[in-house]
């Protein structure tokens, strides 16, 4: 209920970060989502996300489409900007925002009927181009906001609330980013805190397209014996392959544990990811090794999740159009009118 | 032996060619070679959706008295393509010119008695002086290039000029031009003396004007109006706006270590274009795209969301024939209607009509300041005929006193001041709230945008009193947004007149021509030219101080007629159309027939018609 205003008075012992912020701070309005939703989880997390990597909430850029899930910016960093745009079109939004400053973080929040459907091809392209962002998306194979219809994530022989089943293959989203050029793909579920808030951080840090798809089952419609979307088909299947901690500051780091269970991933930046594997001989950093992986899993009906694939020399839109370093929203008259004495020049030319 | 036109820098050539032939650079150097002796000259492409093969055709109108409009007719064709041979000879004013290459002998019937023929055997010659089947093709042009100059009397040496100015830096190509433009020279000399009774003689009508496209000169425009961000998909005509960008910020907004103060992105598609440069221009950046009428039609629903969530955008749309697909390579201004009021539920954008490419490059400019002072889309509207023809303009002009105006955006100092932030506010009461650029300040000045109804502090509700407060506001801004806009310019006849004339964008040269043609024949008219809209008071006063109005208009509905009666509560009975549509551009000579036509039905035969 947006109308009830969250109390500002919290606890005066609560943990503070870096930058003396708590984790209220890093909140947004009371959702309205439905008791259990997935979708508030992942809200949560991407809270504890920012709260831990202690970031100002007003260098975040909340951008969202048409959905539950593109509702729920409004549930988090209430001191960031954010912008609920249309149904599928969040990625250009995106992109446009941060072609005009490269200096936030931008954080894309959508859903599998925004992403899937009538936004698979912007999600495809923002990809492609190598957007420096987060781009999560909330996924439960199906549309809450109009009550139920199947989503083009939902698996093929799984069945509706009212037990209609769904003929069409799905939309691997993973797979399709890393394909796409994404430089960091995961999966993760909603349920699974420990796993996704160390995602989304890395995420975060990660200079280029970065794109986690989280099962976020829906509690009304998608969360029946039938589904391979709920709680329990998910916690069954689920098939991670690491968890992660990411390692603040770039010093040179060594491991300590033994070889083969912990890995550290050195990232172009030079900063590290620790990554505890879960399945032994798993290469995050293979393109080719990820697509295989997956796909042998999905035939066996597992839902893998973790650091799915990390391109460690990533680079970001801004690196291929070679802008200044400046933000284009900072520039004034003085870099980008070129004034009467080139106009006179242009106008000799052209007699 | 047919009757000869003979005039002396008043005549219309066009060209006939092959597309991809190498025609259309030979032709430009033709073109211009005019201007350089103070001739003044209007051009047009006409060409097919096509890369090799289809007919295409350049017409110069060569016009001592600077008429830029199209004048219709020809009077010396130049033949260059068999597969539109007999259409070509068709369009022949009597006693005109036909040019073509007499290698191959043609039977009498594919000529006309009442025309006189020049045949020049350009294949024969090429043939033995070159052996590279591209080089006989490209010098082909050339060598007509030369033949023409001699049989008009244009000065070899400013076509020599030329050359020379066209492959600097490549100065190896110039001494074959110059041998096959003598070639040509030459062969008329000697063969074809006294052919054509139409003659260029240097004169000084052309002053400081200059040459160039509507396209180049709005992403110029663009370029000077502090545009950063452009994100665009390619559609005839409106593709080289978007590259004259590019080339003009590579040229003014390149860091000397390479980078660029500048991003442009060929999007996916045209509703990628627009979302694109509504998040950048959130985001506090000047950004644009290009696009022409099937692009408007997708970008629809971005376009209310821009207006509802009052975020600026400029949107150029060179417009093309409609509906559909259309015809994608001929003119029209037939997008008035949809951009005025795209998207669904209540809307209004504000439209600028430039009337040739200096106008242009002032539009461009000025559209960003407008965008941003109205937070709100603002749509240049060119067309086909002025984005991709060059046209004889007033020089581009900038004063250097001149500052972006970013409109009301408050700074993180007036933030930390503890000022009232509430972004759909209207604090002026001109309806125009103020807005933060995302990250300005650590805990003021956030809000959520977004398409949903919101309340003044931008929080979502669905309570009507709210709702129609904000719509309310939105139409209060609009009513700011008349006295922003470029003002219509009025033109009075020498009597007093009680009949008017409005008429907007590339009609602009036509019409003047019409009017001292009529004004002749004893038809005074008053004319508005209409520059933007929403329409300023201005313009509803002109209609409303004649008791008949002509619209002139390139659309078969007329649109700008249909804006006017509903915008300025106009009775229809006062307007009367004047509506061209088949895809040329509008000439004097249509417009001259169908206002004489309407006239004489309303007040008899004019005064002076029968001393004529």
């Amino acid at each position: 209920m947006t109308y009830l205003t969250k109390p500002k008075l919290h606890h005066p012992k609560l943990p503070q970060n870096e930058l003396g912020f708590t984790r209220r701070d890093y909140e947004g309005a009371v959702s309205t989502l439905c008791a259990g939703c997935g979708h508030d989880s992942i809200s949560g997390a991407i809270i504890q996300a920012c709260f831990e990597l202690s970031l100002p909430p007003h260098r975040v850029a909340k951008l969202s489409g048409i959905g539950c899930s593109s509702k729920t910016p409004t549930y988090f960093l209430g001191a960031s900007h954010g912008f609920n745009s249309v149904h599928g079109r969040m990625p250009s939004v995106l992109t446009g925002a941060n072609l005009a400053n490269r200096e936030l973080i931008y954080m894309g929040v959508s859903g599998d009927g925004d992403s899937a459907s009538i936004g698979l091809g912007q999600f495809a392209h923002c990809i492609r181009r190598g957007v420096n962002m987060v781009y999560i998306v909330e996924n439960n194979g199906v549309y809450g906001l109009t009550k139920g219809q199947f989503s083009a994530t939902a698996d093929k022989g799984s069945k509706s609330k009212k037990g209609v089943g769904n003929q069409d293959s799905p939309i691997d989203m993973v797979s399709m980013a890393v394909l796409l050029g994404a430089t960091f793909v995961a999966r993760s579920f909603s349920g699974d805190k420990e796993q996704l808030v160390p995602l989304i951080k890395a995420a975060i840090e990660h200079r280029g397209a970065a794109f986690i798809d989280c099962i976020s089952p829906c509690v009304a419609f998608n969360n029946h014996p039938d589904s391979t979307k709920s709680y329990d088909y998910v916690r069954a299947h689920n098939e991670a392959v690491n968890y992660l901690d990411v390692i603040e500051g770039r010093d040179e780091i060594t491991l300590d544990q033994a070889p083969g269970t912990v890995e550290l991933v050195r990232q172009h930046d030079g900063s590290y990811l620790k990554l505890r594997k879960l399945a032994a001989g798993y290469d995050p950093t293979s393109k080719i090794a990820a697509m295989n992986y997956l796909q042998e899993r999905h035939e066996a009906g597992e839902i893998v999740t973790g650091l799915l694939y990390l391109d460690r020399e990533a680079e970001d839109m801004h690196d291929r159009l070679g802008t200044v370093p400046t933000p284009l929203n900072a520039l004034g008259e003085a870099e980008l009118c070129p004034g009467s004495a080139a106009l006179a020049k242009v106008n000799a030319s052209l007699r | 032996m047919p009757a000869r036109l003979e005039a002396t820098n008043d005549f219309v050539i066009k060209f006939a060619n092959v597309n991809g032939s190498g025609s259309a650079s030979a032709n430009r150097l033709f073109a211009r070679s005019f201007v350089r002796m103070g001739v003044p000259i209007a051009s047009r492409n006409i060409f097919p959706s096509n890369i090799q093969g289809l007919p295409t055709w350049y017409e110069v109108r060569v016009t001592e008295a600077g008429h830029l409009g199209r004048r219709g007719g020809v009077d010396l064709m130049v033949a260059m393509n068999p597969q539109t041979w007999d259409k070509d000879v068709a369009e022949i004013e009597p006693g005109g010119y036909l040019f073509y290459d007499s290698t191959r002998v043609l039977p009498q019937s594919k000529f006309r008695p009442d025309i006189n023929v020049v045949g020049m055997p350009l294949t024969a010659i090429v043939n033995e002086r070159y052996s590279d089947p591209r080089q006989r093709q490209l010098f082909k042009n050339i060598i007509y290039v030369g033949a023409l100059a001699s049989l008009l009397g244009i000065e070899i040496a400013e076509v020599e000029k030329l050359v020379a100015e066209q492959f600097r830096g490549k100065d190896k190509l110039i001494p074959p031009n110059y041998e096959a433009l003598h070639m040509g020279r030459d062969y008329a000399e000697t063969h074809l003396e006294g052919a054509v009774g139409l003659k260029v003689r240097r004169a000084d009508a052309v002053g400081d004007r200059i040459f160039l496209e509507g396209n180049d000169a709005s992403g110029l425009g663009a370029v000077y109006g502090g545009a950063t961000v452009c994100a665009w998909y390619p559609i005839t005509p409106s593709t080289s706006l978007a590259e004259a960008f590019t080339k003009h910020c590579g040229r003014f907004r390149t860091d000397p270590d390479g980078k660029q103060r500048f991003a442009i992105i060929q999007a996916e598609d045209e509703l990628a274009s627009i979302g694109m440069v509504i998040g950048a221009a959130w985001n506090g950046a000047r950004a644009f795209t290009a696009t022409s009428g099937p692009g408007i039609s997708l970008m629809q629903e971005f376009i209310g969301l821009a207006y509802f969530a009052e975020v600026p955008a400029v949107i150029f749309d060179v417009q093309r024939a409609g509906p559909s697909t259309g015809m994608p390579t001929r003119t029209q201004q037939c997008d008035i209607l949809i951009s005025a009021y795209a998207s669904h539920g209540d809307t209004k954008h504000v439209l600028l009509f430039p009337e040739d490419p200096h106008e242009c490059f002032e539009f461009a400019a000025t559209a960003f300041d407008l965008a941003d002072r109205l937070q709100t889309p603002v749509f240049v509207l060119l067309d086909l005929d002025i984005g991709m023809n060059e046209w004889l303009c007033e020089p581009l002009k900038w004063d250097d006193a001149r500052r972006f105006d970013r409109g009301k955006v408050l700074t993180a100092a007036e933030l930390e001041a503890g000022r009232d932030f509430g972004r759909y506010l209207d604090v002026d009461n001109d309806g125009i709230p103020y807005r933060t650029y995302p990250g300005a300040h650590p805990t003021r000045g956030s809000f959520f945008t977004r398409g949903t109804s919101r309340d003044r502090y931008a929080r979502y509700t669905e309570e009507g009193p709210a709702y129609v407060d904000n719509m309310q506001r939105l139409l209060r801004k609009f009513e700011t947004a008349k006295s922003l806009v470029p003002k219509p310019i009025r033109h009075d006849a020498e009597n007093a007149s009680r009949t008017g004339v409005i008429y907007f964008g590339s009609t602009a040269p036509a019409i003047r021509e019409a009017m001292e043609a009529l004004g002749s024949r004893g038809i005074d008219l008053d004319t508005l030219r209409v520059r933007a809209f929403p329409f300023s008071d201005d313009v509803i006063d002109f209609i409303l101080s004649h008791d008949q109005v002509f619209v002139v208009e390139q659309n078969r509905d007329a649109q700008l007629k249909t804006l006017l009666i509903n915008e300025g509560a106009i009775d229809p009975a006062r307007l009367i159309s004047v509506l061209h549509y088949d895809g040329t551009p509008i000439t004097a000579r249509f417009i001259i027939d169908e206002v004489s036509r309407r006239w004489a039905l309303l007040h008899g035969a004019p005064r002076k018609e029968a001393a004529e």
